[in-house]
């Protein structure tokens, strides 16, 4: 389906409707995630940025197409096959959704123990190792939610999510809500955990700064499908007017001109 | 490749060891030789170590740090010691965790039991010293919003409390009247059973009558009210604070006791009467029935019965405590609302708490008013 026939897709929507009641948010959606990419969504608000996400993770059922993750299709799967490949892939929801009632250190452990059943010592040293790669201080582990910084409980989320070393992580706008410095670290992080741990990422994300330094690919959202998927310089280049709007606004011009591309930034100056 | 199960070897390599790990070496295989390879690392105290992962053909976080726990699990190692045979992928890898060893702490930290318990103890009554105090200056701030209320018409939300006499007053009248209909009929039950032995039957009438009218009728609808109403106050406000909305409130210039709290109590100080009145009738007729079922006592004779020798203060009892059960529960219900903070389960806590607390008050103002209309003779 990409122009190099080798790449692998982890996840293929085909032909997506999601409504809820007679309000249509996607039709006729497609996009493919290919295997070890950054793909970042991006879209105005209200475009369904978050529920293409919900409907890829089995919480919203689409009302017709096909969505396949690591090629299988998830709403079809029996509820065995659907928690094994629930443990293929690590969340990380806007808020952090960390659960209150537990330390970060006991949220980390609580899908390790439902579903490796590893000896306590080793479930710990899980969850101090995921708690010190997501950059959080090791004393954060025996925190509670309600005792986090909005960065931390975000920081929590990642940790939690990755767990289990999922193959495939998603992020619903890990930066925002974060200071420029805590957005700058947390985009190196997942770059770096991407390289270590191969990891293929689906961020939804209104960031443009996070799209510039993190993404492979952008997939953008607009009249209820993906309008343009690749890489800015493509995106760019199909000339729809929300898009120049994007990426060409003064944020956009901003973010791009730290890193200037060769092929765009002679037309970026001239917008 | 077997790739079933992780393995691990040891041996001796020019005076060093060498620990030559085979196979999936993830974290759901790895559970089975933890407690061998902890074993391992006791024993290799101070000895340098070789450990070769040639052979690892799956590696995840979890085996990479379990590889690096036993490269450094000694102070006594050398710079000698060292992991070998990685390919490029399982080499990032092991260097991406190395950085990450350090442990975490799980839970806080806990203290001696015994000390804890009398820490507990002591918040306890701390805790219940200052709870009351300010249970008794919300009672105060709504008094005072009310009164304001009450000079200034305009401030009253009339919408939001006929909505909340709806919801608290009118759709609980079936339960209400199902729980008296059916307390009223046991009480009978059992008064004739025993008055039978003497009898004395028709008494039952009396027995029926001043129970449901003084005390039944009432206290049935106020516990009702306090699990079904109070609790739905305290969560419902508690959300809101959750969610900010009350600070959103104060900042808007709105007062969140005139806004949330006052339509609430009135509403409820309202219909706890109505309620109440609901509930003693439905109980007569219930007592009324088993009477005419079980022991021939007329519906005309009960009411005639009724009313030669029930006084009618025994119906005013009932109902002059009607509105202070009602202030009662409402105020408990929001107070505890207001006090949310922080996460799902402090709302969980406070609408527990907001209950028992109600119940707790309903019962005590309920034996206030026995004394007092005793001494008053009423």
């Amino acid at each position: 389906m990409a122009a190099n026939g080798a790449t692998k897709n982890i996840i293929e929507v085909r032909g997506l409707k999601t409504q809820f009641g007679d309000f249509v948010v996607h039709e006729n959606l497609d996009l493919d995630v290919h295997e070890g990419e950054i793909l970042g969504v991006v879209g105005g608000s209200g475009t369904g940025k978050s529920v293409l996400m919900r409907s890829i993770i089995g919480l919203k059922p689409p009302s017709a197409g096909k969505i396949t993750v690591f090629g299988e299709e998830f709403y079809e799967a029996s509820e065995r096959e659907q928690r094994e490949i629930e443990q293929r892939w690590g969340v990380l929801f806007q808020g952090g959704a960390l659960f209150s009632s537990l330390t970060v250190a006991q949220n980390i452990m609580a899908p390790i123990n439902e579903h490796l059943h590893l000896p306590e010592a080793l479930a710990r040293d899980i969850a101090a190792l995921k708690i010190s790669m997501s950059g959080l201080p090791p004393e954060a582990g025996s925190k509670y939610p309600s005792e986090l910084s909005g960065g931390m409980s975000k920081r929590a989320g990642l940790a939690r999510a990755l767990a289990l070393d999922p193959e495939l992580l998603f992020l619903d706008e890990p930066t925002a809500g974060l200071d420029p410095i805590g957005a700058t670290k947390f985009d190196d992080l997942i770059v770096s955990l991407k390289k270590s741990l191969g990891l293929t990422v689906f961020m939804v994300t209104h960031d443009l700064d996070t799209l510039h330094s993190t993404c492979d690919r952008v997939a953008v959202l607009a009249e209820k499908r993906v309008i343009a998927c690749g890489t800015i310089e493509e995106v760019r280049r199909t000339g729809h007017p929300w898009i120049e709007e994007y990426f060409g606004g003064p944020r956009g011009r901003a973010a791009l001109g730290e890193r200037p591309a060769p092929k765009t930034s002679a037309r970026g100056e001239a917008l | 490749m077997q790739a079933a199960a992780a393995k691990f070897e040891v041996g001796l390599e020019g005076g060093m060891l060498k620990l030559i790990a085979r196979g999936d070496w993830r974290a759901r295989n790895i559970g089975l030789i933890d407690t061998a390879l902890r074993d391992f690392e006791d024993d290799s105290t101070g000895r340098d170590i070789i450990i070769d992962v040639k052979a690892v053909d799956k590696l995840d976080t979890t085996g990479a740090m379990v590889l690096q726990r036993v490269l450094h699990s000694s102070a006594g190692r050398s710079d000698k010691s060292r992991i070998v045979g990685a390919s490029p992928i399982h080499d990032a890898l092991l260097k991406q965790v190395e950085a990450h060893l350090a442990p975490c702490s799980v839970a806080p930290t806990r203290m001696n039991a015994f000390i804890l318990m009398l820490e507990r103890l002591g918040q306890g009554v701390i805790n219940a010293y200052f709870a009351s105090l300010q249970i008794l200056s919300f009672v105060g701030l709504t008094l005072t919003t009310a009164s304001r209320a009450l000079i200034n018409p305009s401030r009253m939300r009339f919408t939001s409390i006929f909505a909340h006499m709806e919801e608290a007053g009118l759709n609980a009248v079936p339960i209400i009247g199902l729980m008296s209909f059916l307390i009223g009929a046991v009480i009978a039950f059992m008064g004739a059973k025993i008055l039978r032995q003497f009898g004395a039957e028709v008494f039952v009438v009396e027995m029926v009558a001043i129970g449901v009218l003084r005390e039944l009728g009432v206290l049935l609808a106020a516990i009702l009210i306090a699990g079904r109403s109070g609790s739905a106050f305290t969560a419902q406000i508690g959300s809101m604070k959750l969610r900010e909305e009350i600070d959103a409130m104060r900042v808007l210039g709105l007062d969140p006791i005139e806004v949330l709290v006052l339509p609430r109590a009135i509403a409820l100080v309202l219909m706890m009467p109505v309620l109440a009145f609901i509930s003693a009738m439905i109980g007569l007729v219930g007592g009324g029935l088993v009477a005419w079922q079980s022991m021939d006592i007329s519906p005309a004779l009960f009411l005639t019965r009724m009313q030669e020798s029930i006084a009618m203060s025994n119906f005013w009892v009932g109902l002059i405590k009607a509105p202070f059960f009602a202030f009662a529960v409402a105020i408990v219900g929001c107070y505890q609302g207001m006090e949310v903070e922080g996460s799902a389960e402090s709302l969980g806590l406070r609408t527990t708490l907001s209950v028992v607390q109600s119940l707790f008050l309903v019962i005590v103002l309920d034996a206030f008013f026995a004394m007092f209309f005793l001494e008053i003779d009423f």
